[in-house]
């Protein structure tokens, strides 16, 4: 263990740290445009010049290793020099347009020339000029500001494993372009721009929006897929203008994916902001009372079996627990959180999280998915299993699509009967991984292929002690969380299928759909849909009751991620006109139809949650779940399994509301490229 | 000047046969997973082939060695070697670095213009020359120098550029190397140094020395043993 001194201060660290990081670790900070924890060092900024003693120039501290009995000084006139030498070169080709920039505020550059920069250029010749680059409906170049870090071109090879960025030319011909400016086709793009450490890369949706300072943050939680990776709501009055990541290491490091980062906009399109009964076929606006008495006349005195109860993908655990309660007190057993008919067994839970957690998967050695693309599904988990690819020695096998997961895998085959029929056999992997995704569990034959996936997991030793490498991939940010709170069919009652057949058939007569928008919904014949949610969607479409909900950055919720990780996400905005929190909904509703619920508050609903689960007690982690048998074993029909996500860009109503997701979907699913704009567009 | 793709693209691209082969050699030459270090070998190969480096072929030789497009463009763009568009049968390569100025280059850049009719980086209508202008081409002991394709024809002036142009419009292939009678870097006319043989050292006379030596030795031994007086 190398001993050094920086800036006077002793310190000892392991061999290969570099010295920028040797000086984190004292507490001295060191500026830096290109080198970044996550990526690889590149070495071309120069901004990270140090005073190494008996070193006869300043060393760039960035690609530096530590040695034997360095003296290291960060803050020397002689360092400080260097860097402001640097920061001038920097500015010589950097135009003047911080009023115009969406960077300002929050720019490198601005702030790094606060402290190196000179107060006036000595450079009067002509700056270069560069054209503006086209990379896809998310990110707005403006190449003049660039100042070559090359970071977003070590992003999109290196994290997002999609290799279309690139430096052409040299010298001062340098751009950074993608191959024949084509868009960056990543779901991970939308994070060059946070990589970007001047205004050359913007996002494209947000441009000319707002400036930092007047935005609202709010920490809150991404629920556009189940991997609950943590957001910075940035809102400006009642609008949501931007979401960023948050640093959390066991979810998503310092990524968000492009479908949760820019669907925001969805958030202003197809809101349901007042109550609406159908009356003579067309929805009408109605008051609240006006539609919970509609409720309560075709509910009042129906049978609880006529009565069934749907959730959606986004539903917070707190209005799904006074759901089941409402339900309950209705005598209806016909509940559901699967919307899409996945067998999950909801008794055992290491049979629908993903035990190996998203931190675990770097611990694997070997990886088998089965009926999933985590790519489409999960963009940022796909990240880290890039990541643990990256390491080597991890031979991943795919059951199902041979789509471009970023990394190589052995496909074997997309029929899940063969591959459960002849399974591989087991290797010699310590560690070995499963991930079963919803292409295989919400088939028909679900509790089959999950029993055989348990077997199989078992087979292969992945569960074992100190260790569980069976996993289930969720699609839907609210599944585990509806799972927890068991909102699953009682005895005898009738899961989504049983409620779709039942309301063709006229068996079940009231259907409430809780932001339910996934379902088929021409199956629900000539039931009463009562539709709780906050657009204009499908399940809207079809109710004949609308109440208006909040979306989840309106309201303080509880979500459960694929891991099973319990995360609170808080209110950003209000919602909009009369939509409501969705749980003070329910409690309202449930006063009307006499049945009222035994709480009046969040606090006091958190509190009957907690002690009706107490898996919820846990805030941020993740609670080892015990392993049960679980799964129906039984016959595995042959034929291919298919993620269910062909289109990453609209899968929820938000996402299908919003007009980014739009462009998107046109330019990275249809194929069609808008018409080229010049270098003096705009 | 910027280096970027030719607007006009021939559609495809593939090796030769002999190309074909050469590039299997040239692969070959690396261990399993790191073919990516003959790209630029390949690229070369693409340009002796077509004459410049097609939009067709960075794909193709990316195809080959299996990496991304952009990683192959930014190597062809990179290296001002590479033509990024369609040049002349003969590539006339003029060298205008210090060394080559200072021994006249402007005159021979000129003298290349005017026989051509065409400006840098242009190419004559019938497609035989093409002109351009080179950073260092390493041959500054017989600049000025101008890179004809493969060929350096060394110490030009304007006269000898005009007539090597006139030689190539013939048809002929004028011989490379110095243009002045210089032997290679050799200097011009008889050499004007070392032109005799040295003196031949003189030769010693080591027992005279010895000699001499061991009589200073004795005398001073019987100085040291007389008497004090």
């Amino acid at each position: 263990m190398p001993k050094l001194t920086i800036d006077g201060i002793q310190v000892e660290v392991a061999p290969n740290t570099t010295i920028l990081q040797a000086a984190e670790i004292v507490g001295s900070e060191v500026p830096r445009f290109c080198y970044h924890d996550r990526l690889s060092i590149a070495g071309n900024c120069r901004m990270c010049l140090v005073d190494v003693e008996k070193s006869p120039k300043p060393v760039a501290s960035c690609a530096m290793p530590v040695a034997e009995g360095m003296v290291v000084h960060t803050k020397s006139a002689r360092a400080n020099k260097a860097r402001a030498g640097v920061m001038e070169f920097l500015l010589i080709n950097h135009p003047l347009d911080c009023p115009i920039c969406d960077q300002g505020g929050e720019c490198d550059l601005q702030d790094q020339a606060m402290a190196y920069g000179f107060d006036r250029g000595r450079f009067h010749e002509n700056k270069r000029a560069v054209p503006d680059k086209y990379m896809g409906p998310l990110v707005e170049t403006s190449m003049n500001r660039c100042i070559h870090c090359t970071r977003c071109v070590r992003f999109a090879t290196e994290i997002a494993g999609v290799p279309s960025l690139g430096a052409t030319g040299r010298g001062e011909d340098m751009e950074i372009t993608t191959y024949l400016e084509q868009a960056l086709a990543s779901e991970l793009s939308g994070n060059v721009v946070d990589l970007c450490p001047v205004g050359a890369l913007t996002s494209k949706p947000y441009a000319f929006n707002a400036r930092p300072w007047e935005l609202r943050k709010t920490e809150s939680i991404d629920v556009l897929d189940a991997v609950g990776t943590n957001v910075r709501i940035d809102s400006r009055g009642r609008e949501v203008m931007r979401v960023l990541p948050r640093i959390n290491e066991d979810i998503n490091e310092e990524w968000l994916a492009d479908k949760s980062r820019h669907a925001c906009d969805g958030l202003r399109y197809q809101r349901l902001d007042r109550p609406y009964v159908r009356i003579a076929g067309k929805l009408q606006p109605a008051t609240w009372q006006e539609a919970f008495d509609a409720i309560a006349g075709r509910v009042m005195n129906l049978n609880g079996d006529k009565i069934a109860a749907i959730a959606g993908d986004m539903a917070d655990v707190e209005s799904m627990f006074a759901l089941k309660a409402l339900m309950t007190a209705l005598g209806s057993r016909n509940l559901d959180c699967r919307q899409d008919g996945a067998a999950l067994d909801a008794n055992v839970r290491a049979s629908y999280i993903f035990n190996t957690t998203i931190a675990g998967i770097e611990q694997a050695d070997a990886l088998y998915i089965i009926g999933s693309n985590p790519r489409k599904e999960a963009p940022i988990l796909n990240a880290r299993i890039r990541k643990r690819s990256l390491k080597g020695n991890f031979p991943i096998s795919v059951v199902g699509d041979q789509a471009d997961l970023t990394y190589k895998y052995t496909s074997l085959g997309t029929d899940v009967a063969a591959f459960f029929q002849t399974p591989p056999a087991p290797t010699q992997a310590k560690n070995p991984m499963v991930i079963v995704g919803m292409g295989a569990l919400a088939r028909p034959d679900g509790a089959a292929i999950l029993a055989a996936a348990r077997s199989f997991a078992e087979a292969i030793g992945a569960v074992k002690d100190g260790w569980n490498g069976f996993n289930v991939l969720h699609t839907a940010a609210a599944r585990v969380g509806g799972l927890d709170v068991g909102l699953v069919p009682g005895i005898g009652g009738r899961d989504t299928r049983g409620i779709l057949d039942g309301a063709s058939k006229g068996e079940i007569e009231v259907v409430y759909l809780l932001g339910a928008d996934e379902i088929d919904t021409a199956k629900l014949g000539k039931a009463f849909v009562i539709y709780q949610g906050h657009h204009g969607d499908r399940g809207a479409h079809r109710a004949d009751i609308v109440l208006p909900g909040a979306a989840y950055t309106e309201k303080d919720g509880i979500y459960v991620n694929t891991e099973g990780r319990v995360q609170r996400a808080n209110r950003a905005v209000f919602p909009p006109g009369e939509a409501r929190e969705d749980w003070t909904i329910i409690r309202a509703l449930s006063a009307t139809l006499n049945r009222t619920l035994p709480f009046d508050s969040l606090a006091q609903l958190r509190a009957r949650l907690v002690a009706a689960h107490p898996v919820f007690t846990d805030l941020d982690t993740v609670v080892k779940a015990e392993w049960k048998t679980f799964g129906t074993a039984g016959a595995i029909a042959a034929g291919p399994v298919k993620s269910p996500i062909d289109n990453y860009y609209m899968t929820d109503p938000i996402s299908r509301a919003s007009r980014t997701m739009a462009q998107c979907t046109e330019e990275f699913v249809n194929g069609k490229t808008p018409a080229q704009k010049t270098g003096t567009h705009g | 000047m910027k280096r970027a793709l030719h607007p006009e693209q021939p559609a495809t691209f593939s090796f030769s046969t002999e190309m074909k082969a050469r590039a299997d050699r040239i692969i070959a030459k690396y261990p399993k997973g790191r073919q990516q270090s003959a790209v630029i070998p390949l690229l070369d190969l693409a340009q002796r082939q077509e004459g410049w480096v097609t939009k067709p072929a960075i794909e193709h030789i990316a195809a080959i060695l299996d990496m991304a497009s952009i990683r192959v463009l930014e190597v062809a763009t990179f290296y001002t070697m590479f033509n990024l568009s369609p040049v002349g049968k003969y590539n006339l390569q003029v060298c205008t670095s210090l060394p080559c100025m200072l021994r006249g280059s402007e005159e021979v850049l000129r003298a290349c213009k005017d026989r051509l009719g065409i400006g840098l980086g242009g190419t004559t209508p019938d497609g035989q020359f093409s002109l351009h202008e080179v950073e260092c081409a390493g041959a500054c002991v017989n600049a000025p120098v101008i890179a004809i394709n493969d060929d350096y024809y060394e110490d030009v002036d304007g006269a000898g550029a005009w007539k090597l142009i006139e030689a190539l419009k013939r048809g002929d292939k004028p011989t490379p190397g110095p243009t002045n009678g210089r032997d290679a870097s050799a200097p011009i006319g008889p050499p004007l140094t070392l032109t005799d043989l040295p003196a031949p050292p003189a030769v010693q006379d080591f027992a005279a020395a010895k000699a001499a030596f061991e009589k200073a030795k004795a005398e001073a031994a019987a100085k040291a043993a007389a008497p004090k007086t």
